[in-house]
């Protein structure tokens, strides 16, 4: 592969990133500016708001506190979709799977309000997981035997989850875990992920432990996919399936372990969602948005685990700054607006690296640019299309 | 069952299933070019916006006329918000379905910014002008069939027929059609041909983004009746799923579709039908999925869409 071999097509990946959010930003000035809103007031507002205490004017604890609430499900989902992207995987369940997670992780706590902590919620967790793993093993197990498009499969049983997750707390769950229609009660204190310390040390933000399990499956991840002959694997039938089967690896299995893991995730960011921030579940109306802002942080972090860290935590900012924008007058879904655009140079990323070969390197490195994006994709020729 | 019961379902059933026969015919459009369109639901997202704010503030002027001009303006409004998938995938070779989440991510963002910009707050006020029900003139004298098919019925429904027979015309009887498909299965011999790879891609997404567009304004003008960020909830993914349902034929895309209106129709108002109030409302909720699912295992293999779908088209100079 030419790609990773040069080390100026390295460097123009590195910045593809960096550029995207450059003219997200700029692009969502340009959008405020246009319908009369002041873009630097704006953004001021928004990294005030995250930052800085509107009373005292000192730093804001709570809402920094926040911010790693908001990330924690986020670094789950992206790094789900990581994993199965690796595998050529397109995975836009992720919605699906981490409310699979969330309800099962929220059910076992609320049949069991009075056992000890130590049981209660590690079977919480675990049940989130493997329910999330259950339903991406689906498109997995269909992929890999029928060679069914996965981009369908996951994206139909987005609602179908969505609306059997609905049917299990309206009609399922025991009156005695239901407050009002469609809304759970309260987990108790032994199954919850938050605990007095953090919200002491964070002015009763809702920060949880579920950002350190975050942080530590940010490093597994990272691990397994560069360390291990299962991550070699996955990655190499991700860049070429034929290659894989003759070198006697079973893409079929890796597929489906690579779902697995990848449902598993998502999975995860539902529980850490469910016990950690909002501690019940309410019926949803549509897809959770970790699910696709998940995707588009994987996408920002190209896959890796500190792009991963470092995009969900972009986006948790600005998530919970654009709620500040509002304090300026803006209305707060400019920042989901910039989101969508950051996501859409990243994925024209070949404009980009083009033009910065062009401007910067030269013929020889304008060519390199081509070369890359010429060279056909494997596993788009055998039945990855829809 | 009475007369009236079955000619009342097989309306509402029509209403529920027009917009997602227009939205899945784009589907076909884009998808027989080659391009994988993940994106009609943030298309019918805009159309949907689009065709309430023109409805809204255009009510007083055009009368009657409003729905059907708002149609023409959601559509319109699609062609430009599809114009950025068709820009993204045919020019910068970006991938099908980034670009396409990518157009569902900005839509329900970029519409509520603009009806907060608007009005001032989150969702709009009710229209004026609805979509409601006509009886054909004649034809609604025929006893029985004319009951159910032809009195008080919903007329944007039978356009939509019409369109889809139309779309069956173009994609397999006319020379563009022609084009439209070899682009989208082999786009190296097409090129060599001298078809222009390029604008066909054009056309097809455009296309889509035309119809998504209608679909989507026709929802919001038929049964929304005003636009919130929950007015498109998951009709653009069941219009794809008919679309898929369908083999990608306009004609089986639309019976598709007015097999999913039914589920969807009889998933709200099954409560009042006997036998179907028995069946508990999530099932009737998931069946389009389900079934796309199991008829795609089932039925389909991996060589059922185009056979350059979702590939990009490089041309070596």
């Amino acid at each position: 592969m030419l790609q990773l071999n040069n080390r100026k097509e390295k460097i123009r990946n590195l910045l593809v990133p960096l550029i995207a959010v450059l003219l997200g930003f700029i692009i969502g000035g340009i959008i405020m500016a246009a319908f009369g809103y002041n873009p630097i007031l704006g953004y001021q507002q928004m990294f005030r708001t995250v930052f800085l205490n509107p009373q005292t004017g000192g730093i804001n604890p709570r809402n920094i506190g926040e911010i790693f609430v908001t990330a924690g499900p986020l670094i789950f989902t992206a790094l789900g979709f990581a994993v199965a992207n690796s595998a050529g995987f397109f995975n836009i369940g992720l919605s699906g799977q981490a409310l699979s997670g969330w309800v099962a992780s929220i059910w076992v706590a609320l049949a069991m309000p009075d056992a000890p902590r130590i049981i209660v919620l590690p079977l919480a967790i675990i049940a989130g997981a493997v329910c999330g793993a259950i339903a991406a093993a689906i498109p997995g197990i269909l992929r890999a035997f029928f060679g069914t498009s996965e981009v369908i499969v996951t994206i139909m049983m987005n609602y179908i989850l969505l609306y059997t997750g609905n049917h299990i707390v309206n009609n399922v769950m025991s009156d005695s875990m239901i407050t009002t229609k469609g809304v759970t009660k309260m987990i108790g204190e032994n199954a919850s992920l938050q605990t007095s310390f953090l919200a002491n040390i964070t002015n009763n933000s809702r920060l949880n432990i579920g950002i350190f399990l975050a942080a530590i499956f940010l490093v597994l991840i990272w691990f397994l996919m560069k360390k291990t002959t299962l991550g070699l694997e996955i990655r190499s039938v991700g860049l070429n399936p034929f290659a894989s089967e003759y070198a006697g690896m079973s893409s079929r299995r890796t597929i489906i372990i690579s779902m697995i893991i990848s449902g598993g995730l998502a999975g995860l960011g539902g529980v850490v969602q469910g016990l950690g921030t909002f501690g019940n579940f309410f019926v949803q109306g549509s897809s959770l948005t970790i699910g696709f802002d998940g995707m588009a942080v994987s996408l920002l972090g190209s896959g890796s685990s500190i792009g991963i860290l470092l995009s969900a935590l972009l986006f948790s900012v600005l998530k919970l700054g654009g709620q500040g924008m509002q304090f300026a007058g803006i209305p707060s879904e400019l920042v989901d607006v910039d989101i969508a655009i950051i996501i859409f140079f990243v994925g024209i990323s070949y404009v980009i690296r083009f033009l910065l070969a062009k401007i910067f390197d030269g013929k020889k490195e304008v060519a390199v640019v081509q070369e890359i994006e010429t060279k056909p994709n494997d596993h788009d020729e055998e039945g990855g299309t829809i | 069952m009475d007369i009236g019961l079955i000619a009342s379902l097989v309306t509402q059933t029509l209403i529920y299933a027009s917009p997602l026969i227009l939205t899945a015919l784009g589907g076909v459009f884009s998808e027989r070019s080659g391009i994988v369109n993940v994106g009609l639901e943030g298309i019918m997202v805009m159309g949907a916006f689009s065709s309430v704010v023109f409805n809204i503030e255009f009510a007083s002027q055009f009368g009657m006329w409003t729905p059907w001009l708002g149609m023409l303006v959601g559509g319109l409004v699609g062609v430009v918000f599809s114009l950025l998938h068709a820009v993204a995938t045919v020019n910068f070779r970006a991938d099908h379905i980034i670009s396409g989440t990518v157009m569902n991510l900005m839509a329900p963002a970029l519409a509520i910014f603009l009806v907060k910009a608007i009005y001032g707050k989150g969702q709009t006020d009710n229209i004026q002008q609805s979509l409601g029900y006509y009886s054909f003139p004649v034809l609604k004298d025929i006893p029985v069939i004319g009951r159910i098919f032809f009195n008080q019925t919903f007329l944007p429904a039978y356009a939509a027929i019409l369109i889809s027979i139309i779309a069956w015309f173009v994609i397999f009887k006319t020379r563009f059609g022609l084009r439209l498909r070899s682009v989208g299965e082999h786009p190296q011999a097409a090129d060599t041909l001298g078809i222009n790879v390029y604008v066909m891609r054009y056309s097809g997404v455009l296309i889509s983004g035309f119809l998504g567009g209608m679909g989507g304004a026709l929802f919001a003008q038929s049964i929304a009746g005003r636009f919130a960020v929950t007015t498109i909830a998951g009709q653009g993914f069941i219009s794809m799923a008919a679309m898929i349902f369908g083999k990608w034929n306009p004609l089986g895309a639309m019976g598709a579709a007015i097999f999913f209106g039914f589920a969807q129709n009889i998933s709200i108002a099954g409560s009042q039908l006997p036998l179907i109030s028995s069946i508990p409302a999530v099932y009737l909720q998931a069946a389009p999925y389900a079934l796309t699912i199991i008829v795609l295992v089932l039925f389909l293999g991996k060589a059922a869409g185009p056979k350059a779908n979702g590939k990009n088209y490089i041309k070596t100079k």
